[in-house]
């Protein structure tokens, strides 16, 4: 029973990752940066998602309105900031350095900026069904009703991603654009503007991300909470799994993370919660660095 | 063969040591003449200093990427108290202790990093920084969350009744800075930091020059480190205990700020980098002050401002100031050169 426990703890948290590890790597994809603010993007999304909530009452109507939030964030701050980067910054030591530290610095922005609108106190989002485990012949699960609904909504939003990306003629630009972005634009492909759709696409995966993380755990979430540099680095290092350019090597990035991490938490120790991803990376950079499904290239950025 | 011997010889640059001996005269003559507040300050500047420079060597110079320098601190400042509170080390020693505690971290650290690049790079330092404060609830030798404490002690009294504890913190760290800095200039200047920036500005070159380019970024990381240990330790000095909290990636963020500010590659520049850091929370409130601005928003401006500044930075002088002026400079005088002619 605590085998299984395990298991689903583990790959209910993992679903949450690999939302996160999937707006890295359509950023990835789109423009070669990793964006580190994209915490910061998902907490101000939970932040929109709250607004909704206490608005409307409704975490249903709250999820639309934080991933449309988060996108047209996302957009802007492709628009605005990245496009100024490429052309201020795109020489010099600093060329290759830049772009992740504008992103550090729009996550300490975004941090700074929602503690002086909401203020720095735990604020609420209560989960719309039960987070009681399930009773299986009388004993009790760990997994209950809330997982269940997490798991699948990630699942339905992989579904509806894949179906875009390999069915429809806008997938077909992504990925063009991603992969030979002279080519693509000879073709007729608006390079730019499919780049902004990736950001915008990121930011509303990390929107889910956000509000999931927020509800799996005890409900609470604040500009400091530690929950979003925890969902910060596990979404990276299951990119970074995964090989930080395929869509479905994020999402097994993010279950392996997930239940590695559970795994040690109930075997070895609870206490080694945030230094356990960490050592997970370490390993996986040493034993498989190219990523579980990665090319074989080397980690060249 | 004589002759050859002879064109190989590389004109032997100076070290500079008159210019940092002044530099303690300086720093000796001007800790007499401000009050506790800005020796206090002096202090935290000395100790941004050191820890500045450390990153502007591994980033700037060897290219690599630490967005967890504060985990690197506080290793320092965790080996320095452990080794002078169970150990019963002297002072100096602990310092060194935790230099030499800390580059062996790094050395770790620098051996998986080589392996790495860019984001990868970031992203794994960021998970350190992330993860390392709490293992300081794992292990009861590192005191929990109230963590330990580091005393160094009273100034000796052959200094004077009169000589405060500050002051005697602010000699410390503005003597361990002026070695640092020097030892750190004149490492960059060596043939160590040619290889550095051969390999950081051409990997392929650099390996076809000879240069052993992955153990050159461990040894990069393993100096580094060593450097931000002993700025960990001093951290810690100025606080009077160690404690997970002193850590935050905040720590982290600030650093890079301060050697972007500093100009990546500009070791001259982190005077400016440490000296805007410890300025900014003063600057801050009397921003928010001045505006009659809300608790929420005094408390979050000296985080917006380092935030904001860093972006600004990136966007518009990414080299940072001196080395842009530098370049202006350079410009200007060539455009003069060209109509004298």
């Amino acid at each position: 029973m605590q085998l299984l426990n395990t298991l689903l703890i583990g790959i209910t948290a993992g679903s949450i990752y690999a939302l996160m590890a999937i707006a890295f790597v359509l950023v990835w994809r789109s423009t070669r940066v990793i964006n580190f603010a994209q915490a910061g993007m998902a907490l101000l999304s939970t932040y929109f998602g709250y607004e909704a909530v206490s608005r409307i009452g409704s975490f249903w109507v709250a999820l639309p309105v934080a991933m449309i939030g988060g996108a047209i964030f996302a957009a802007l701050v492709e628009l605005i900031l990245m496009r100024m980067l490429v052309k201020h910054a795109s020489s010099g030591p600093i060329a290759g350095v830049a772009p992740i530290i504008a992103t550090l610095g729009l996550l300490g922005v975004i941090r700074a900026v929602i503690s002086m609108i909401w203020g720095g106190q735990d604020l609420r989002i209560v989960a719309p069904i039960s987070n009681n485990g399930f009773t299986i012949n009388g004993s009790t699960l760990v997994f209950s009703p809330l997982k269940l609904l997490i798991l699948g909504v990630v699942v339905i939003l992989l579904i509806l991603l894949s179906v875009l990306f390999q069915k429809t003629n806008l997938g077909l630009a992504l990925r063009a654009s991603a992969h030979a972005p002279e080519i693509a634009r000879l073709s007729g492909v608006r390079v730019d503007a499919v780049r902004t759709l990736g950001w915008a696409l990121a930011g509303a995966a990390g929107a889910v991300a956000g509000l999931f993380q927020t509800v799996n755990g005890n409900g609470n979430f604040s500009p400091d909470s530690i929950e979003f540099s925890l969902l910060l680095v596990s979404g990276f290092i299951a990119a970074v799994i995964g090989g930080l350019d395929s869509l479905l090597g994020a999402v097994l990035g993010g279950l392996f993370l997930g239940i590695s991490i559970s795994f040690v938490l109930i075997y070895v120790s609870s206490g080694l919660f945030f230094i356990a991803p960490f050592v997970i990376l370490l390993v996986v950079l040493f034993v498989r660095p190219q990523g579980i499904i990665g090319v074989k290239a080397g980690r060249r950025a | 063969m004589l002759k050859k011997k002879d064109s190989h010889k590389v004109k032997k640059e100076s070290t500079h040591l008159p210019l940092f001996i002044l530099g303690g005269v300086i720093l000796y003559i001007l800790s007499g003449m401000v009050d506790e507040l800005r020796v206090y300050q002096g202090a935290s500047i000395a100790v941004y200093v050191i820890a500045i420079s450390s990153l502007i060597l591994l980033t700037g110079y060897s290219g690599q990427v630490s967005l967890g320098h504060g985990a690197l601190l506080a290793i320092g400042a965790y080996s320095a108290a452990i080794s002078k509170n169970e150990f019963g080390f002297p002072v100096l020693a602990s310092f060194m202790v935790a230099v030499i505690i800390t580059a062996a971290g790094g050395a770790l650290l620098g051996a998986a990093a080589a392996r790495l690049s860019g984001p990868y790079l970031a992203g794994t330092t960021l998970a350190l920084a992330v993860g390392l404060p709490s293992l300081a609830n794992q292990f009861e030798i590192l005191g929990g969350e109230q963590g330990l404490l580091f005393d160094v002690g009273f100034p000796p009294l052959s200094l004077g009744e009169d000589f405060t504890q500050y002051k005697w913190f602010f000699w410390i760290a503005g003597l361990a800075a002026l070695i640092s800095m020097w030892l750190v200039n004149n490492i960059l200047k060596s043939r160590y930091g040619r290889t550095w920036r051969a390999g950081r500005a051409n990997d392929v070159a650099a390996q076809l020059a000879g240069i052993n380019t992955g153990r050159s970024k461990v040894l990069a990381f393993t100096i580094s480190a060593g450097i931000a240990g002993l700025a960990g330790a001093l951290l810690s000095m100025t606080i009077g205990t160690v404690s997970p909290s002193a850590f935050p990636l905040a720590l982290s963020f600030a650093l890079l700020t301060g050697a972007v500010l500093a100009g990546i590659t500009t070791l001259g520049g982190v005077i400016l980098g440490a000296f805007v850091l410890v300025a900014i929370p003063e600057v801050a409130d009397v921003i928010a002050h001045r505006l009659g601005a809300s608790e929420g928003v005094t408390t979050n401006l000296p985080g917006l401002i380092v935030s904001g500044l860093l972006i600004l930075t990136v966007l518009f002088v990414p080299n940072g100031p001196v080395e842009q002026h530098r370049a202006r400079k350079a410009k200007h005088e060539a455009l003069l050169g060209s109509t004298h002619k």
